[in-house]
């Protein structure tokens, strides 16, 4: 009896280390890049495209990203919606929705670099669109669209079926209560779905260096190249051009990370609320 | 079932004057909403055709056997094996799963069964944060912490095979603790209630009991793991050190195929050097099929 409780308090020990190296890991990086990156940061860092002698802001790294942003998510975000709308509202259980939700899955789970490949032949040569702010938004556009499709698909789920009976059963047709009942109710899911994607989006290097480019200047319209941030600190990193700047451009990554997590998670709580 | 049988009802009234149009107009939205569902098979119908298109070609005239298991590379003599950076990628992958599967299991353990309300409360967010940071964050983290690091413990520069499993092992931890953590909570109450009423401890009802009785979840949150790894290109390439061998230590440098095709792409001339790049993508693109293929089995065994 003894023995078997010093077995169990030496695993539990072992499960709470584990879980001390899960949050350190976090807290390790975040203190880490945040300390050194803090320091750097300043208002001509950010609202500049130079500042000074040889030092470069990072207005047009930070244009480009939100850029990128807004033509993604306008592309993918009714895509997704309408496709989770089919899946949930429409769609009867069988091989066609087997087949939807398989790919749907699969493009989940296809490395950046292959969609880069792909953007880079596509969008960038065949359809010649060049290295630009179209390639880019196009490509990251798919990646995106099974994050929209899934927390649309589970936000629709989640509206109790009594709304889209008593809406019907008033004389709504079909498409009016999806309109005017279920999207309405469905709001804080897919928005879920939209800023994880922005989170997405921010973060992604490979795919967007192979298709949107590395050029340095400010993107004026949608077929000029760009470079997004996530992309700029690959390139100080990589070329070792700057570490102060690296941090800083970390940092700022990081800091946009947190509010994204942040507002992630406001909406998720109050859908949860609304659940109940 | 009910709701459908109700909207039939409306459309089929034949008093409406307006009910035609809004009928066709029903339909029409309709057919949109099946068009976007059927979007991400196009992406994937297109990705898959583009790659291929441009890389089984290379792979033809190379010679699938020389591509994929020669090592020597020498794109200017058009000698083009990729067989260092296959098994570059299926040794940090290994090794990220060595590393992360357990860290990750056991957090999603603590989360699941022990942890008190007000410690979910930090370690959920924190799993959040995770999988959110950049992978260019984590390479450059790598870069300027794990690679000094290994220099000062083992010496010889610090970037190579050991550094690339390291930081590989901390993204896909996320990935594997939401996934485990959903498979544990899904294992029914009596199975728990059962052994411990047998008098198993907690400890022990965890591991020979809820594990066990999760593992197809599990297994899934293991495959999702490797995907990741295997797929990681930026973080890698700052810290793997990227010389073309295969390694013989876990210290020595390596470059594992996603490295490979962003590195080379930057500079690689239209023709058979840049096809290859896109050959390096299709066996990239195979494996995660395979997996996601194994992922598709497993899942839907669980729905049964």
């Amino acid at each position: 009896m003894k023995k078997r409780h010093s077995m169990d308090n030496l695993v539990k020990g072992i499960i709470y280390l584990s879980s001390i190296v899960t949050v350190g890991v976090l807290l390790w990086i975040l203190i880490y890049v945040v300390s050194n990156g803090i320091g750097e940061i300043s208002w001509d860092f950010i609202s500049q495209t130079q500042m000074g002698e040889g030092e470069e802001g990072i207005l047009p790294y930070i244009v480009s990203t939100l850029y990128v942003i807004l033509i993604t998510i306008i592309i993918a975000t009714p895509i997704g919606i309408f496709s989770a709308i089919y899946l949930v509202e429409y769609a009867k259980p069988g091989k066609v929705v087997r087949v939807i939700r398989f790919a749907t899955e699969s493009l989940a789970g296809i490395p950046s670099i292959v969609f880069g490949l792909y953007g880079l032949i596509f969008f960038v040569t065949f359809l010649n669109f060049g290295w630009s702010i179209l390639s880019g938004s196009l490509t990251l556009s798919m990646m995106v669209l099974p994050t929209i499709v899934r927390t649309t698909e589970e936000s629709l789920k989640a509206v109790p079926n009594t709304f889209r009976e008593g809406s019907l059963g008033l004389g709504a047709s079909k498409l009016r209560t999806i309109r005017k009942v279920i999207l309405p109710s469905a709001i804080p899911g897919i928005l879920t779905g939209v800023i994880l994607s922005i989170g997405r989006i921010v973060g992604e290097t490979a795919a967007i260096y192979l298709t949107l480019g590395t050029v340095k200047w400010m993107p004026k319209g949608l077929m000029d190249g760009g470079r997004t941030l996530a992309v700029h600190l690959y390139y100080l990193a990589k070329e070792g051009i700057s570490f102060e700047k690296a941090y800083a451009t970390a940092t700022i990554l990081i800091l946009i990370v947190l509010v994204i997590n942040f507002i992630a998670n406001k909406l998720a709580s109050r859908l949860n609320k609304a659940k109940q | 079932m009910e709701a459908t049988e109700l909207n039939n009802e409306y459309e089929s009234r034949p008093n409406m004057s307006k009910s035609k149009w809004t009928e066709i107009w029903e339909k029409i939205v309709e057919i949109i909403f099946f068009l976007s569902a059927c979007m991400a098979i196009v992406s994937i119908a297109i990705i898959t055709f583009f790659i291929f298109i441009k890389g089984v070609p290379a792979i033809a005239e190379i010679g699938l056997f020389d591509f994929i298991f020669k090592t020597d590379w020498y794109p200017e003599a058009e000698i083009l094996g990729i067989g260092a950076m296959i098994v570059a990628s299926i040794y940090a992958t290994l090794g990220s799963i060595i590393i992360g599967v357990p860290i990750g299991l056991l957090t999603a353990v603590f989360i699941a069964e022990l942890a008190p309300d007000w410690m979910i409360k930090i370690i959920k967010p924190a799993v959040e944060l995770l999988a959110g940071i950049p992978s260019v964050v984590y390479g450059f983290f790598g870069l300027v912490i794990i690679v000094p690091i290994i220099d000062r413990t083992f010496g010889g520069g610090g970037n190579g095979l050991l550094a690339a499993i390291i930081i590989l092992s901390f993204m896909i931890l996320p990935t594997i603790i939401n996934i485990s953590v959903t498979a544990l909570k899904a294992v029914p109450r009596e199975y728990k209630e059962g052994s411990l009423a047998m008098g198993a401890s907690h400890i022990q009802t965890i591991f020979k009991v809820m594990i066990p009785a999760a593992k197809s979840g599990i297994f899934a949150a293991i495959i999702l793991g490797i995907g990741r790894a295997i797929g990681e290109t930026m973080a890698v390439i700052l810290v793997a050190g990227n010389s073309i061998q295969i390694p013989f230590s876990i210290l020595d440098r390596v470059r594992p195929m996603t490295a490979h095709i962003a590195l080379e792409m930057s500079y690689a001339a239209p023709g058979l050097h840049e096809n290859s790049l896109f050959a390096t993508g299709v066996i990239l693109f195979i494996f995660i099929m395979i997996l996601n293929i194994v992922l598709n089995f497993i899942t839907s065994k669980v729905g049964e």
